[in-house]
């Protein structure tokens, strides 16, 4: 087993160096999609300040994808270095959406990515229109299919236990794929990243606006953003309440810690809207609460209980006894060298994976004693608070989101985008669909300990058997990197915003024509 | 399911393997090589500029045989990419921090213009493409020796040694054929893709390159028959048992490396190849065919990927720590379903991905020009 060190520290390579890499990924999804509906417009239209608008957002996007294109590759590898086990236990499985991913879309995206920019002058317009299309459906294809093994760590279908080789092996490649909590969640995640790149696009013209520069990109790009932000975030929070619905459903767990629902309440289960969640008393004080919402969020019924902290744990222990059966069985298979499991044996196998939590206790798990159970299945539960905040904030800026952007659209078709106020609310909230989403993969990760996949394979054990000090070392080594980095990149977003379009892009000479059209 | 038995299925993706490193050496092999040379062939802020933007519209796409070289390693053979990573642990942060430099360096030196900025881009390309050319060669030489981890009863790994354990002689031999080999590629593609001063320099180090792979290679290939036993299955093997790499057993030969050689003859072809391609490269790098030359070299990089992957077969990974831990074709691969649907989503991606990689390179074609690069001052790389 690798010391509890490793482990943690894993855990803190894995998340900071997966949130970091998640701050570029949601522009490039939102931004590439932006670029191909302008340039769409410009096709159709032919007017040049929209191929203008193209070229300047583009180069934004050209700085992004470099931190993005860098950041997922750590993400690739880290599986193998880190989590060794983990990668030997379920590669079977999680391994095939990770290629397919490689196959579909990441060849798609990175090839044509060179043709958007390199492309010009040596493509028809159309041929250039399609090759900005296909960047962007690449890197939405890439979301969906990582978005389906993440799923599936959260919601394990599709797969059994095989005692010869040790592993969790495929039996449905369709349940896999069409996973309902995959579905959700990829609605959800890439609706984040169109909000996301709405807001970039939407603040650097609102800043343009302000200071009554490039003023003809920039209500064009605010009028764009404003239309697509709002439906992606109508599509965030209505899907994002879908995540809540099928988290409800298959991750009970999640549900109770995120609703700091210690107890089990008699259906419609309220919504509690503000709280401070004590972890050691189990209560939540101050409690604001809103009848009905929360039964109808998670099971969409009035009737059906929602079960709280104190069931889930009690229902934990018993999958830890049955589990230690099948460990028991296990070994009598193994032993048999058997490559078959008999029916009767399919129940407590399926719940080895409760029993394995005993082996952070002790190794010998099949001499555990009651209350060593007890400790393990207290152990299924979250952290509370953070949770329960995480979640809150990111749903409350869900619904702030589709204020402003239903603001804006107003403003835009009014074509009163000069009221200051409004600009300068939008330029400050740059960084808000940023942190919105961080704090979603917070809730979605964090609230699945302590499971690394659920009700399968307990998160410590999934880790390699690495030396501490080469961890300390590539930790480090990866705090050190990244800031720097973080540091060039911000530092040549803001000079290329400050600098604008190019003056000698072509159609530049237009523009003063343009600007004689009347908007 | 397919009616592809279980063995056939693993012997297609140990293929697929190998097709998967041969495309990420011939294609993202010429950038690092243009990492490396471009100290060298590039002189002047422009020059460095035609080496860049010589790579500028295609890297990216060749990056990606090496993320789906990791990502099929992951689906189709999972200990073993479990095994080499986690055992690989520093070299592979090595690799990584330069994989990370590289598309940044690429990106960002031409953002700006200050002399000091684009100079310490320059250094982080040529390190991003050093390094992982050197550490490449590094673990494939490890290969041969074998890794020193064990499996317990469940199946975890543990490993003894560390980084300096991976820098023996044999090893850092073929670290440098590796980095022989990937500077030949890069300077034939410069030549192909470059004018004036740029294209010359990079003929005569294709040159020079070829002449000194054919060498290394070669004391490679005696030091491996002669220094380097190999590793050889004890017993009759089960190619369609389920995966479990503790039920075999495994003996240390020497010279059994090149047992294959003996046995087929005609395997021979494969390491003949890198001696034609490389002389190819050598005699034809000062003529005026220079996508013959660039294709030559391709020739010499794949064969000698395929050299290294059949002298190993049927071993992925083998222990020296405990031979029988070893991970083999027949014995580190994913369950038959898994084979059996990463190879339907190959054999419909790949095609589609070769078919529109190559419109890229056509449309792509032709030498950049340092006219252009002044031109286009705000456009290109
Ligand atoms: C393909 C699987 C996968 C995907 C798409 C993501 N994660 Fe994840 N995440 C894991 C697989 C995983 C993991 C391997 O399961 C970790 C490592 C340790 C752990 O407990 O779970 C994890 C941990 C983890 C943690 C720390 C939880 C903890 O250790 O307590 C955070 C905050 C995130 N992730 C955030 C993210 C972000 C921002 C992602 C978007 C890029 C992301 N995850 C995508
Ligand atoms: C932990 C899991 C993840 C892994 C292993 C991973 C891996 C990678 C890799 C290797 C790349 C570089 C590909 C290239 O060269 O083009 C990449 C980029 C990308 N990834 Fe991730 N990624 C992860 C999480 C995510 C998530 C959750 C999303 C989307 C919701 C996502 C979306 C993207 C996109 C759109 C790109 C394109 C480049 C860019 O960001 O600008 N990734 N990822
Ligand atoms: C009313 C608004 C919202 C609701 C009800 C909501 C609900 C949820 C839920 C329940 C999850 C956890 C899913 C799981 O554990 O599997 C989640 C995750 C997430 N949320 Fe939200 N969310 C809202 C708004 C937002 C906003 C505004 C953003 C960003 C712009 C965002 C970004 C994310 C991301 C990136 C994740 C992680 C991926 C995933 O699990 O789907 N969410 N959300």
């Amino acid at each position: 087993m690798p010391s509890i060190d490793v482990v943690d520290l894993s855990r803190l390579q894995f998340a900071l160096t997966a949130l970091y890499h998640f701050l570029f990924v949601p522009l490039t999804l939102g931004l590439s999609l932006l670029l191909a509906i302008m340039e769409s417009v410009f096709v159709m239209t032919g007017r040049p300040v929209w191929r203008e608008m193209v070229k300047f957002w583009g180069t934004l996007f050209g700085i992004n994808v470099a931190m993005g294109v860098a950041t997922g590759i750590t993400m690739e590898f880290q599986f193998g270095t880190n989590w060794a086990y983990y990668s030997h236990y379920v590669g079977d499985i999680f391994g095939a959406p990770l290629a397919i991913e490689g196959l579909m879309a990441f060849f798609l995206e990175a090839t044509f990515i060179g043709l958007f920019f390199f492309g010009w002058d040596r493509l028809s317009s159309l041929g250039h229109l399609i090759v900005t299309w296909l960047v962007a459906i690449g890197s939405n294809l890439s979301a969906l299919w990582i978005l389906i093994a993440n799923a599936w760590m959260q919601h394990p279908v599709g797969a059994h236990f095989d005692p010869a080789t040790m592993r969790m092996e495929l039996s449905s490649f369709y349940k896999v794929v069409f996973n309902p909590v995959a579905q959700a969640k990829i609605v959800h995640t890439v609706s984040a990243g169109y909000v996301v790149g709405s807001m970039f696009v939407m603040s650097i013209s609102a800043l343009y606006l302000l200071r009554g520069r490039h003023r003809e990109l920039a209500k064009r790009s605010l009028t764009v953003a404003a239309s697509f932000g709002l439906a992606s975030a109508l599509s965030v929070v209505v899907l994002g309440d879908e995540s809540g619905y099928m988290a409800g459903l298959n991750q009970q767990m999640k549900i109770a810690a995120i609703e700091a629902m210690w107890q089990t309440e008699k259906p419609p289960a309220s919504f509690t809207v503000f709280g401070l969640p004590d972890a050691k008393t189990e209560t939540t004080h101050f409690a604001i609460r809103v009848p009905w919402v929360l039964g109808l969020i998670a099971t969409r019924s009035l009737d059906t209980p929602i079960p709280g902290i104190k069931q889930l744990v009690a229902a934990a222990e018993q999958h830890i006894k049955s589990g230690l059966v099948g460990y028991g069985d296990l070994v009598k298979l193994r032993a048999a060298h058997a490559t078959t499991v008999p029916p009767d044996m399919r129940g407590p196998l399926g719940d080895l994976g409760y029993a394995l939590l005993l082996k952070r206790i002790r190794p010998d798990i099949e001499h555990a004693t009651p209350a060593q159970i007890d400790a393990a299945a207290l152990s299924t539960v979250p952290d509370v608070p953070v949770l329960f905040w995480a979640f809150r904030v990111m749903v409350g800026f869900g619904f702030y989101f589709i204020l402003l952007f239903a603001i804006a659209f107003y403003l835009a078709s009014r074509r009163m985008l000069d009221q200051r106020w409004f600009l300068r609310l939008a330029l400050w909230s740059l960084p808000l669909p940023w942190l919105a989403a961080e704090l979603g993969w917070i809730v979605a990760e964090y609230g699945r300990q302590p499971w690394i996949i659920d009700g399968v394979l307990p998160t410590f054990l999934g880790a390699s058997t690495e030396p501490v000090a080469d961890l300390w070392f590539s930790l480090f080594g990866f705090v050190l990197f990244y800031s720097t980095l973080a540091v060039v990149d911000v530092y040549l977003m803001v000079k290329y915003v400050r600098l604008g379009p190019p003056p000698e892009a072509p159609g530049a000479p237009l523009r003063a024509a343009l600007a004689a059209d009347g908007n | 399911m397919l009616p592809i038995d279980y063995a056939t299925l693993r012997l297609l993706w140990w293929a697929f393997l190998g097709i998967l490193l041969i495309g990420f050496a011939v294609t993202d092999g010429f950038d690092l090589g243009a990492a490396i040379l471009a100290p060298f062939v590039a002189r002047n802020d422009t020059e460095r500029r035609i080496v860049l933007n010589a790579i500028g519209p295609v890297w990216e796409g060749n990056q990606v045989w090496f993320i789906l070289g990791g990502g099929a390693a992951f689906a189709a053979w999972p200990p073993l990419y479990a095994v080499s990573f986690s055992g690989f642990y520093l070299a592979m942060f090595l690799v990584l921090a330069a994989l990370i430099l590289r598309p940044v360096a690429i990106a960002f030196r031409g953002k700006l213009e200050a002399a000091g900025w684009r100079r310490a881009w320059d250094w982080a390309f040529f390190v991003s493409g050093l390094v992982p050319a050197l550490i490449f060669g590094v673990a494939f030489g490890n290969l041969f020796l074998g890794v020193p981890f064990r499996f317990d009863d469940t199946l975890r790994v543990s490993y003894e040694g560390g980084l300096f354990g991976l820098l023996n002689p044999w090893a850092l031999l073929c670290g440098v054929v590796s980095v022989a080999m990937l500077t030949m590629h890069g300077a034939s593609w410069l030549a192909l893709k470059s004018d004036d001063a740029v294209a010359q320099r990079s003929r005569s180090v294709a040159r020079w390159a070829a002449i000194v792979l054919i060498v290394l290679f070669t004391v490679a290939g005696l030091w491996l028959a002669y220094a380097v036993p190999g590793y050889v299955i004890h017993g009759a093997v089960n190619t369609d048992a389920p995966s479990n790499p503790l039920n075999k057993t495994v003996v240390r030969e020497a010279g059994a490396w090149l047992r294959h050689y003996g046995n087929h003859p005609w395997l021979a072809a494969v390491p003949g190849l890198t001696y034609l391609g490389a002389a190819a490269v050598a005699i034809l790098a000062r003529g005026k065919e220079k996508l013959a030359a660039f294709l030559a070299s391709a020739v010499a990089v794949a064969a000698i990927v395929a050299t290294a992957g059949i002298s190993l077969f049927p071993f992925l990974l083998p222990s020296s720590l405990d031979p029988n831990s070893s991970l083999t074709v027949w014995d580190a691969s994913s369950s038959q379903a898994t084979l059996g649907i990463m190879l339907v989503a190959t054999l419909i991606f790949l095609p589609i991905i070769i078919a529109y990689t190559g419109f890229v390179f056509r449309v792509m074609r032709g030498p950049v020009t340092g006219a252009a690069i002044e031109q286009r001052r705000h456009e290109l790389y």
